[in-house]
């Protein structure tokens, strides 16, 4: 990356959520959804935060947003005036300054948009909320979002359920930079709307980051649709990133036997391809009582001894990528290339 | 090729609600054989979850299966036509989960909560099969066994909520498997799973397959899954198969232009980073609102004025195996200018 710093850069990041039991309610161990996570995001970059349910991609965003506080570590986010703060440590009285800089795209756009406000209402909103501009200047700025996410003008008045999936997206996309943002959080923007419609709004949220300088932390479970839209990959396993790696690298010489088995197991659309995959056993380990040593020990086909007692930290490797596997340097494990 | 098992012509299902009339499955044709998998695949509301369920007879009101003819070749060579026989009839019954066996998308509400599942398992067995009730658990703890749940002996006592979504997957599975029927029919089968565990219930679905010479029908909307699993597909697009064909043809030879606009649009591991997808362009209209004429006419980049949004597009054979319902295809099946 560039020598320009981060807008955001996550250190050592940690959430454990307690586990309460009995009528005193004590804690009788922790979820560690998110263990010890760190990375940075540089302006206009796309980062994508992969892994099976349950690893911790979600909260890790919801940390960054403060939906959640975390139990530990530092969020340290470069608003547009230059100024660097640290979102986990503020307080909640100083927070709506940073959010309007961050801003999130959520998943379903069934329920994320309110049914009886029309969609002049839901976009303006954060301008009403942070106090921004008078109605008529509200106005004009809602008809230029809808610009620039592609709606007709005409629909202001119209409330969510008139829309498919794919404006109901668009919609959110609007209400998302309505505050100018610098980075935008965006958790499985694509994953509820049809194949049609998905290309759509990948090629809206790619345009829009040229145009706009944007930043995004993009959370997804569907590679295919990660290789398309990011300029780095992270991946995470019960709650610890175990590989960071530019996308190219990422899918060409994966270092983690984890995403070796990710990548081995999404579907080619190309009956030609019908690869031979690895087809990982048994279930994700449980983040209250992660396995000793490597947490992906028990799966791996490569573990050995040193698995099972030593946590691997996350290491340089070739290529730029970064992974936390002891035998990353000895492995040669299999990417996914164009034929 | 020998006689199909399966075999749907000119199937129409159609919803009347007080509003109006949704044609969720207009006029669908399609053969399936055993030891074949059948992929069909669509977007929202091309119809063919309605087409999977109305197989079975199982669309809900204010559904019905108005015409066309399902014909099932019974394990003793006779034919039925599934879409005459009676609602109620025991005939109708012994076929659900005898003859057919179905797997939900959802295998969370689709499991009871309430009964453990091997209780689920049993009943399954016990409709079809007439076994002592320790035969049965017997049955079902080999079943758990075969769909691959670790520790079937204790399992087989547990309930629902307390398996992960892959392991209520594969109870679906074994639940579908229970009577030994000849057709499976999975109905988005790994859409709420995780990919490693979608690979691992896809590689399930082959095994079985290939052990008892199943005939499977494959829903999904995911390409990438279709094209790991099926022999042939059928395409559908708001109630209309718009084309069939063995599935090498599908993927590199398409005719249709929804199913070459489809498949540019889909998000591939291969592409180029950061690359534009092809997009299709409007959204697929509401199904109160079908355009007239060819249903894809308002999307469509090779659209005819005065054609296309004029009739019902024929269907044109292309080959023995691959069908086109297009109007860019003459009767022999040369595409026109």
């Amino acid at each position: 990356m560039s020598a320009q710093p981060p807008v955001l850069a996550v250190e050592n990041l940690k959430k454990h959520f307690p586990i309460r039991r009995g009528v005193l309610r004590r804690i009788v161990g922790h979820v560690k959804a998110v263990d010890d996570v760190s990375f940075a995001i540089a302006r206009g970059e796309t980062l994508s935060l992969v892994g099976e349910s349950g690893c911790g991609k979600t909260t890790t965003s919801r940390c960054i947003l403060r939906a959640v506080t975390p139990t530990s570590g530092a969020i340290r986010f470069r608003s547009g005036e230059g100024r660097d703060v640290d979102v986990a440590a503020l307080p909640r009285s100083e927070l709506r300054p940073v959010r309007r800089q961050m801003q999130m795209i959520f998943q379903d756009p069934y329920s994320s948009l309110n049914p009886r406000m029309t969609i002049a209402d839901i976009i303006g909103e954060p301008l009403l909320v942070n106090g921004i501009g008078n109605l008529a200047e509200r106005r004009q700025r809602v008809a230029e979002l809808l610009d620039v996410v592609q709606l007709p003008r005409a629909y202001l008045n119209r409330f969510p359920h008139a829309f498919s999936g794919g404006q109901r997206q668009r919609i959110g996309i609007a209400r998302a930079l309505a505050l100018n943002p610098q980075l935008i959080v965006a958790d499985e923007p694509v994953s509820a709307l049809d194949v049609s419609v998905q290309a759509q709004i990948i090629n809206l949220l790619l345009e829009l980051q040229e145009r706009l300088g944007l930043s995004y932390l993009f959370v997804a479970h569907d590679l295919s649709v990660v290789k398309h839209v990011s300029h780095r990959v992270a991946v995470m396993y019960v709650g610890r990133i175990v590989e960071v790696a530019p996308t190219a690298t990422f899918f060409r010489n994966p270092r983690h036997p984890y995403t070796e088995a990710l990548l081995s197991a999404v579907p080619v659309p190309d009956p030609r391809r019908r690869a031979q995959r690895i087809v990982l056993e048994g279930e994700v380990a449980d983040p209250s009582n992660p396995p000793p040593g490597c947490a992906f020990h028990p799966r791996c086909r490569y573990a050995d001894e040193r698995c099972e007692r030593v946590t691997p930290t996350l290491q340089p490797a070739a290529g730029g990528s970064l992974v936390a596997c002891h035998r990353a340097a000895e492995l040669n494990l299999v990417g996914v290339a164009a034929a | 090729m020998a006689e199909p098992i399966l075999s749907v012509r000119g199937l129409e299902t159609f919803f009347r609600p007080d509003e109006g009339i949704v044609r969720a499955v207009d006029g669908a044709s399609f053969d399936l054989h055993p030891g074949q998998t059948l992929g069909i695949v669509g977007e929202s509301g091309c119809g063919k979850s309605v087409t999977a369920r109305s197989i079975l007879r199982i669309v809900d009101r204010p559904g019905r299966v108005e015409s066309g003819e399902i014909l099932l070749r019974r394990a003793d060579g006779q034919v039925v036509d599934i879409a005459k026989l009676d609602a109620k009839s025991a005939l109708l019954r012994d076929i659900r989960g005898g003859e057919v066996g179905y797997v939900f998308q959802e295998p969370m509400s689709s499991l009871s909560a309430y009964h453990t599942i091997g209780n689920q398992l049993m009943e399954a067995i016990r409709l079809h099969r007439d076994v002592s009730k320790a035969d049965a658990r017997a049955r079902a703890i080999e079943l758990l066994r075969m769909v691959g749940i670790p520790r079937p002996e204790q399992r087989v006592d547990s309930y629902s909520f307390e398996l992960s979504g892959g392991l209520r997957q594969r109870v679906m599975i074994a639940l579908a498997l229970a009577a030994e029927p000849r057709v499976l029919i999975a109905d988005e089968p790994t859409t709420a799973l995780d990919v490693t565990t979608q690979a691992q219930i896809l590689d399930l679905i082959r095994r079985i397959q290939r052990e008892r010479n199943l005939a499977v029908i494959l829903i999904t909307h995911d390409m990438g899954v279709i094209a790991e699993m099926a022999d042939t597909v059928a395409v559908m697009y708001l109630g209309k198969v718009v084309e069939t064909g063995p599935v090498d043809t599908i993927f590199h030879a398409p005719r249709h232009p929804y199913t070459q606009a489809l498949l540019r649009s889909i998000p591939s591991v291969l592409a180029t980073p950061l690359s534009r997808l092809a997009t299709i362009a409007g959204s697929i209209p509401h199904p109160y609102a079908r355009p007239p004429g060819c249903p894809f006419h308002p999307r469509c980049e090779s659209f005819i004025a005065g054609t296309c949004d004029a009739g019902a597009p024929p269907v044109t054979g292309l080959a023995a195996d691959h069908e086109v319902r297009c109007f860019l295809y003459d009767d022999a099946g040369t595409r026109r200018a």
